[in-house]
């Protein structure tokens, strides 16, 4: 079992994730990651989601497996690992159903998906995970290793096979259609002080 | 004629880069701890916890504040009275931000050709300029590393002369309620009203840099800048849009005069990591 509930709100993932894992988790659950992920942004989802298409075989088994969204800056000499937080999740949105189609459970990074991929975490018993956007520093401390295994030519977009220890992270779209993003919005805004403006009920995330 | 020598220049440019990078602005570290106090969402409130500790750790530990150091962003106020001597003072900023972001491995971000074959430059350049000629024998250097993830939800619209400020306040709150997450709320969100198209833009970066817990000198815009941030605080939707009552840190205007028919309206989206450094030759 790679889900363990800490308390209500805390839970240790443990990859890689079964069906079964992700149906526990919910959105707002903070989820504190140890063990093996996958990094891959733009490029190599590009890249991975070709390989498909062209019926051949992914660099990396994907079944299972956390993707995390991130180019790290590298490492100064002596450190495990350079600033590494996660990138805007919303470019890979293209590409996710693909992914959770090949197998893949969990993606991590930060910001919102689109309906599509909401539909996608439900269809494959999927979640989406959301690292602190603009906390690198912090979040380097609980990187153990890197290590480049596949595009290396893509540099910081290369995939990395990344050791982490309680990593942090917050479930922001879970496999039951939730989205915190809806919800969390709906519970703090204050409707008496914003005028003639109409909030959307569901939001459009812009093209990004 | 006061004579500034290029490779001076190199230095400081290459010094900025690494100082910004790692190092977040004092206002910027109060207006965090500020909504840190104030939040009432208990997930948000962890997460600019989280945000201090990330300060810190960067400056303590030199890792860079975000792992996206960003496009260049350098404006420059250059004194009429000064003479750049040695070679070009265009060519100097650029070589000086390659030094910095090699040196102080921070991430090569840019890309040549954009829309075609998207080769990495490998070491963040070219530097977007921003040239500003004015009196005196000073040269001022400020460079603002701009992560990607706001940038991309910067907005423009033209207005109807007429519309009033109330029109303006729903485009700013439906660029922010668009964006989401995206940008790293909570945000500085920098405004130009008036000019041209292209100077809206220009003002709206210029008024990020402003910083945080500063007011235009125009008590009608200083209203209009508290106006608009209760009223994007309201959305609700929080620190990386988890959902609190903090979703801007500041919201800075800066206005201009422009022609009968226009009301152009810039909004440039920058996250938490406001980064900016400065320096006076």
């Amino acid at each position: 079992m790679a889900v363990e509930r800490i308390s209500e709100l805390e839970v240790r993932l443990i990859p890689p994730i079964t069906d079964e894992d992700v149906r526990q988790l919910k959105i707002g659950d903070h989820v504190l990651i140890t063990g093996t992920i996958y990094t891959a942004r733009d490029a190599a989802h590009k890249r991975m989601v070709d390989t498909i298409d062209a019926g051949g075989r992914l660099p990396i088994d994907v079944r299972g497996q956390l993707i995390y969204y991130v180019g790290p800056t590298p490492p100064r000499p002596g450190r495990v690992s350079g600033s590494v937080g996660p990138t805007t999740s919303m470019r890979m949105d293209p590409f996710t159903p693909r992914m959770l189609a090949a197998g893949m459970k969990a993606c991590m990074g930060k910001g919102n998906r689109g309906i599509e991929v909401q539909k996608a975490l439900e269809k494959y018993t999927g979640v989406y995970l959301m690292a602190v956007g603009g906390g690198g520093a912090m979040l380097s401390k609980f990187v153990r290793s890197t290590e480049v295994v596949a595009y290396e030519d893509l540099g910081t977009e290369s995939i990395k096979k990344m050791v982490v220890e309680n990593f942090p992270a917050v479930v922001m779209d879970d496999c039951m259609g939730r989205d915190l993003l809806t919800e969390g919005r709906k519970k703090y805004r204050d409707l008496s002080k914003l005028g003639s403006y109409v909030p959307s009920e569901r939001i459009v995330i812009a093209a990004g | 004629m006061r004579e500034i020598h290029v490779d001076t220049i190199k230095t400081k440019i290459a010094e900025l880069c690494i100082d910004a990078t790692h190092k977040l602005p004092e206002d910027v570290r109060v207006g965090l701890r500020l909504a840190e106090t104030t939040e009432k969402g208990p997930l948000a409130k962890k997460i600019l916890a989280d945000l201090i500790e990330n300060f810190d750790i960067a400056e303590r530990q030199m890792v860079p504040l975000c792992q996206d150091t960003g496009t260049t962003v350098v404006f420059v106020e250059l004194g009429q009275e000064v003479h750049i001597v040695g070679g070009s003072l265009e060519a100097a900023i650029h070589e000086g931000v390659g030094r910095g972001y090699t040196e102080g491995f921070l991430r090569a971000s840019i890309v040549a050709h954009p829309f075609s074959t998207r080769q990495n430059t490998k070491n963040n350049t070219p530097a977007i300029i921003h040239y500003e000629i004015v009196s005196g024998n000073a040269l001022h250097l400020k460079v603002l590393p701009k992560g990607a993830g706001c940038e991309n939800m910067s907005r423009f619209a033209n207005f109807l002369p007429r519309t009033g400020k109330d029109a303006i306040i729903d485009f700013v709150l439906r660029t922010v309620e668009e964006s989401g997450g995206n940008p790293c709320p909570p945000l500085v969100i920098g405004v130009g009203i008036g000019g041209t198209a292209e100077y809206a833009m220009t003002m709206a970066k210029k008024a990020v840099a402003r910083g945080v817990g500063t007011h235009d000198s125009d008590p009608e815009v200083a209203a209009l800048e508290d106006e608009m941030r209760t009223k994007v605080n309201a959305l609700g939707v929080g620190p990386q849009a988890v959902g609190g009552i903090n979703t801007a840190l500041t919201v800075n205007i800066i206005t201009h005069p422009t022609h009968i028919a226009s009301l152009p309206v810039g909004v440039n989206i920058q996250c938490h990591s406001a980064r900016l450094k400065e320096v006076t030759l």
